[in-house]
């Protein structure tokens, strides 16, 4: 079933290519169909026998000359990304219900964005994963210069230009890594398996591949495309930006660098770490200081993300354990904020300077958004109770373990948090409401069905892993059990 | 050697040589007196189906042999190469239909033909004198073909551009090939590489190396003896620079690799990363570099169409060298996937330039704002050539990278001797999508001038188009229907 979630979203995007000109309403019906077959597909793999244990969804060859198989495989980190996926595309879809302007164009790109980021959570092969993610690329270029705002087509161009440079990285890898094994596969499991790559090979390529994922995954300071793409980019975009695709970097990183590369690993560990944590409290920073809302939340997902680097470079289970976690965890927050700003706040105000937001006291005109971003904010404070403390907290105890002198700088990086979403939260809903707003307020378009929809969907997955986070952690616990991860346990560390 | 055998090797050579005789009759006599679009249509009608006629010969009763010690040899590579050079050829006719630039239909459709005629002949053979006369067979028509629009006088400087560049690098190769001859005492390319075996490096080998390489280089257009690429393909009319940038790329390329890996058979040397050792491979490998770095950053700055598919074609033509200096097997086969799937991405991209061109007057970038409103169809297709030409996957421009890259890297596995050229290839291809995406946002993101209605785009070339960007998608996702023919093809060959 799981491999489905990759054919059903480029099926929608043909039977979206094949729909009259003009038709929003039915591209829309069509999007959001697709969107949630594929959610049911990637729910269905949770109710399968020991659904963390990695598994074979297909297997067969596709070129034969060079040892290409078409190769799914799905174990609990796949699956977990793979829900966040199927949860971040209904929601982003329901948040851009009022797109008209070439909307099936615009849905077309999103499901082959949605397409692409399945197939890479999916693939075992190396390239085949490095095929789904170049498709990743191009429609966000489209999506972010043809419906964005701000800067749209710097913002766009730098995101593809960034994004294609780190993945010309992976690629130099990659063909390195398939030549040097002699092994004639690019299987990550054949691959993976100890004494294929020498010491003084994974000294160079673990940096080069695990650099070229990172820069899709906001690591400082590669970091500089994620709050541009984020401003200029259609909130659906923003959603799936920072949801998922900045995920895609993060597992690229554990999946290809970390496994096949673990002395590389083992030795530039500690740089790592130190990079991940000036992110997050560089991000932090900078996040308290913006007076764009939409700039806010875009330099708190370069922090947030943060997190998951650093999760990964403790290389220890309960670090890699809150690393997964935190991917899910910041996809679900980092879409609601969004869906906040970019929906519900700028699309009725069309504006997003903090200033001038504090005059009008959304609180009150629209109560529904304020409530929402209450609850994202303080989930993305780590508040207990919601998914963000459970996860933020595994990668804290992991990094005490390893590097405690970054636990400490890491718990600054969270209070700084606390202090930039207070903030954004007191200025844009609670301001002093200046009189002539109050005739404004009557203007603006109450929320619409969807976007509550949308709302409840997020908030109701951040609070439900937040209070049964078991639900998350007993599919991700086994993955690391399996051979991929030998060297976690041998020479990882606890 | 009786001549019912040469004429049954040469059996689609000679088709196509008849059906360029038919096509002239054809529009003497049919197209008196009718409109030139009818008569591109009848002529191009009566090439389209001779060429069909071409390649079912060689697929249905393939003859493989050879002739006078290699002046004509056909085997199953060679004819694989055919097929591909006259499909190219094929999809040429199909895009130049819709054109008006000419009232000399039947000449300008018979060139193409005699200029395929000449690429077969230049594929089919292992003989110096041979591919001589076949290389200027070729030129001397694609040249006529660049001045064919009699209306704009940059054809006409174009094509006196071309002929002069051109005639220096004959009068170069037909230096490199005395001296070799000079060398060894024959023209044949095995001889000649047996001759030369064991002799030890050789000052009088190096410059016949060098002056087959300068030859060859400007044949393909690699830098610095590029120079002419770009005032040609601007100038010439558009079919007739598909025709140079596709059908003449592939010929060319397939010779010079065989050239190279037949003739100057053991004196490769060594194009390693601080370890260069004197042979032809270094000195290809200093092109290849140069032309990758030189085409993607010139491309960047161009206004025009035309020009920026030039200088990707010359940066393309650095990534196809890669392959002809990994010497071995795999790289041959990873050369004629990247050539003809290069070739069928360009013939397209120049197809739907012919289109605009047509209808907005010019080929500069702004002149394609808003194509994706005014004509859907065509701007997917160059949607998908614009984004096989930057690599991006699952289309056949990034397996044709992935497999070339693959290939020289597996040449010397223990050291990774070629990982340089790799690199800087993987970061021009990273600079190249910039240039690539100005043309699609363009035709995608900007909008269009203002009542600028639907385009009329006529039927024959979107047709022509939509199999060309099928075709290209196929490839990419499943490379394995071309890679397993070839590989049979090259297993029954001797390089």
């Amino acid at each position: 079933m799981l491999a489905w979630t990759i054919y059903i979203s480029f099926a929608g995007v043909l039977v979206l290519m094949l729909l009259p000109k003009g038709n929003a309403e039915a591209a829309r019906k069509v999007a959001l169909l697709t969107a949630v077959a594929g959610f049911l597909c990637a729910l269905s793999g949770f109710f399968e026998i020991n659904p963390g244990k990695l598994r074979t969804v297909t297997d067969v060859d596709w070129i034969p000359t060079l040892g290409i198989r078409y190769h799914l495989e799905a174990d609990g980190v796949s699956l977990t990304l793979v829900l966040l996926t199927g949860l971040a595309a209904v929601a982003g879809i329901l948040f851009s219900w009022n797109i008209e302007h070439r909307a099936k164009e615009f849905f077309a790109f999103y499901l082959a964005l949605i397409g692409g980021v399945y197939g890479v959570f999916l693939s075992f092969d190396l390239f085949l994963l490095f095929v789904f993610y170049e498709i990743a690329i191009i429609p966000k270029y489209f999506i972010i210069a043809i419906w964005g705002s701000t800067r749209r087509e710097y913002g766009a161009m730098k995101l593809a230009l960034y994004s294609f440079v780190g993945s010309a990285m992976v690629l130099v890898g990659l063909i390195a890594a398939y030549v040097v094994s002699g092994a004639h596969t690019f299987s990550i499991i054949e691959l993976a398996k100890a004494g294929t790559f020498s010491h003084g090979f994974q000294m160079w390529a673990f940096p080069l591949v695990f650099v070229g994922f990172g820069i899709l995954a906001g690591l400082w300071p590669f970091h500089t495309w994620a709050p541009t793409g984020h401003v200029a980019a259609p909130t659906a975009a923003s959603m799936l930006l920072a949801g998922v695709v900045m995920k895609l970097g993060a597992y690229g990183c554990l999946r290809v660098a970390m496994t096949l590369f673990p002395e590389g690993m083992l030795a530039w560990k500690m740089w790592i770490a130190v990079l991940a944590v000036i992110g997050i409290v560089y991000g932090a920073l900078v996040a308290l200081v913006q007076k764009d809302f939409k700039f806010v939340i875009g330099y708190s997902s370069v922090s947030h993300m943060g997190f998951v680097i650093l999760g990964l470079a403790t290389l220890n289970t309960i670090g890699l354990q809150g690393a997964v976690l935190q991917m899910f965890s910041h996809g679900v927050i980092a879409g609601l904020l969004f869906a906040v700003v970019g929906r519900m706040v700028y699309d009725r105000t069309h504006t997003r300077e903090l200033a001038t937001l504090e005059g009008m006291s959304l609180a009150k005109a629209m109560p529904f958004a304020a409530v929402t971003f209450v609850i994202a904010g303080c989930a993305s404070m780590g508040l207990p109770g919601f998914s963000g403390f459970v996860a933020e907290l595994q990668v804290i105890i992991g990094t005490w373990r390893a590097f405690p002198t970054l636990a400490v700088l890491t718990g600054v990086g969270v209070l700084i948090g606390v202090a930039y979403t207070l903030r954004a939260m007191q200025k844009a809903f609670f301001g002093e409401a200046k009189p002539e707003t109050e005739t404004e307020h009557h203007l603006m378009e109450s929320i619409s069905v969807a976007e509550r929809l949308g709302a409840m969907l997020l908030i109701g997955a951040a609070l439900v892993i937040g209070i049964f986070p078991k639900l998350l952690m007993d599919v991700i616990g086994p993955s690391f059990d399996s051979p991929l991860f030998d060297w976690l346990r041998k020479g990882g560390g606890q | 050697m009786s001549y019912l055998e040469l004429f049954r090797l040469a059996a689609p050579e000679t088709i196509i040589v008849l059906v360029a005789l038919a096509v002239l009759a054809v529009d003497l006599v049919a197209g008196r007196g009718l409109d030139v679009c009818y008569r591109f249509i009848i002529s191009g009608m009566v090439a389209v189906v001779g060429c069909a006629l071409a390649i079912a010969w060689m697929l249905v009763m393939p003859s493989y042999g050879e002739t006078a010690g290699g002046i004509f040899v056909v085997d199953p590579l060679t004819q694989y190469v055919k097929v591909a050079l006259v499909a190219l050829t094929i999809f040429t006719v199909l895009i130049s239909m819709d054109s008006d630039f000419t009232v000399h239909v039947g000449e300008y459709l018979a060139l193409i033909l005699f200029a395929t005629v000449g690429m077969m002949f230049l594929v089919s053979t292992e003989d110096l004198l041979m591919i001589f006369v076949s290389l200027e067979l070729t030129s001397l028509s694609l040249y006529i073909l660049t001045a064919f629009n009699k209306r704009n006088a940059k054809s006409a400087e174009a094509a006196l551009k071309y002929f002069l560049f051109g005639g220096m690098a004959a009068a170069f190769t037909l230096f490199g090939m005395s001296l070799l001859y000079g060398l060894s005492g024959s023209t044949n390319l095995r001889e000649i590489a047996a001759a030369l075996a064991g002799k030890g490096f050789d000052p009088l080998l190096a410059v016949a190396i060098v002056m087959t390489v300068i030859g060859f280089g400007f044949k393909v257009a690699a830098v610095p003896f590029h120079l002419w690429a770009p005032d040609a393909y601007e100038g010439a009319p558009t079919p007739s620079a598909a025709f140079i940038a596709s059908g003449s790329k592939v010929a060319s390329f397939f010779i010079f690799a065989k050239v190279m890996l037949l003739g100057f058979a053991g004196a490769e040397g060594s194009g390693a990363w601080h370890h260069f050792i004197t042979g032809w491979t270094p000195v290809i490998a200093v092109v290849a570099a140069l032309s990758m770095v030189v085409g993607n950053l010139t491309a960047i700055v161009q206004t025009s169409v035309k020009r920026l598919l030039a200088y990707s074609a010359i940066a393309h033509a650095g990534y196809m060298l890669l392959a002809v200096m990994s010497h071995e097997k795999q790289a041959i086969a990873s050369l004629i996937y990247y050539a003809v799937t290069y070739g069928l991405t360009t013939v397209g991209a120049f197809g739907v330039v012919a289109i605009v061109e047509s209808r907005a007057g010019d080929d500069k970038l702004s002149s394609f704002a808003g194509l994706s409103r005014r004509s859907p169809v065509i701007s997917f297709c160059m949607l998908i050539f614009m984004l096989s030409l930057a690599g991006i996957p699952p289309l056949a421009g990034f397996f044709g990278k992935f497999y070339v890259f693959a290939a020289a890297l597996k040449s010397d596995p223990a050291n990774l001797g070629l990982l340089w050229l790799v690199v800087l290839a993987i970061a021009m291809s990273a600079v190249s999508l910039y240039y690539y995406l100005q043309v699609l946002k363009q035709i995608y993101v900007a909008d269009g001038p203002a009542g600028g209605g639907e385009f009329k785009t006529p039927i024959v070339s979107q047709v022509a188009l939509c199999i060309l960007a099928a075709l290209v998608f196929l490839l990419g996702c499943a490379p394995a229907l071309m890679l397993n023919c070839l590989e049979r093809a090259l297993a029954a060959v001797s390089l």
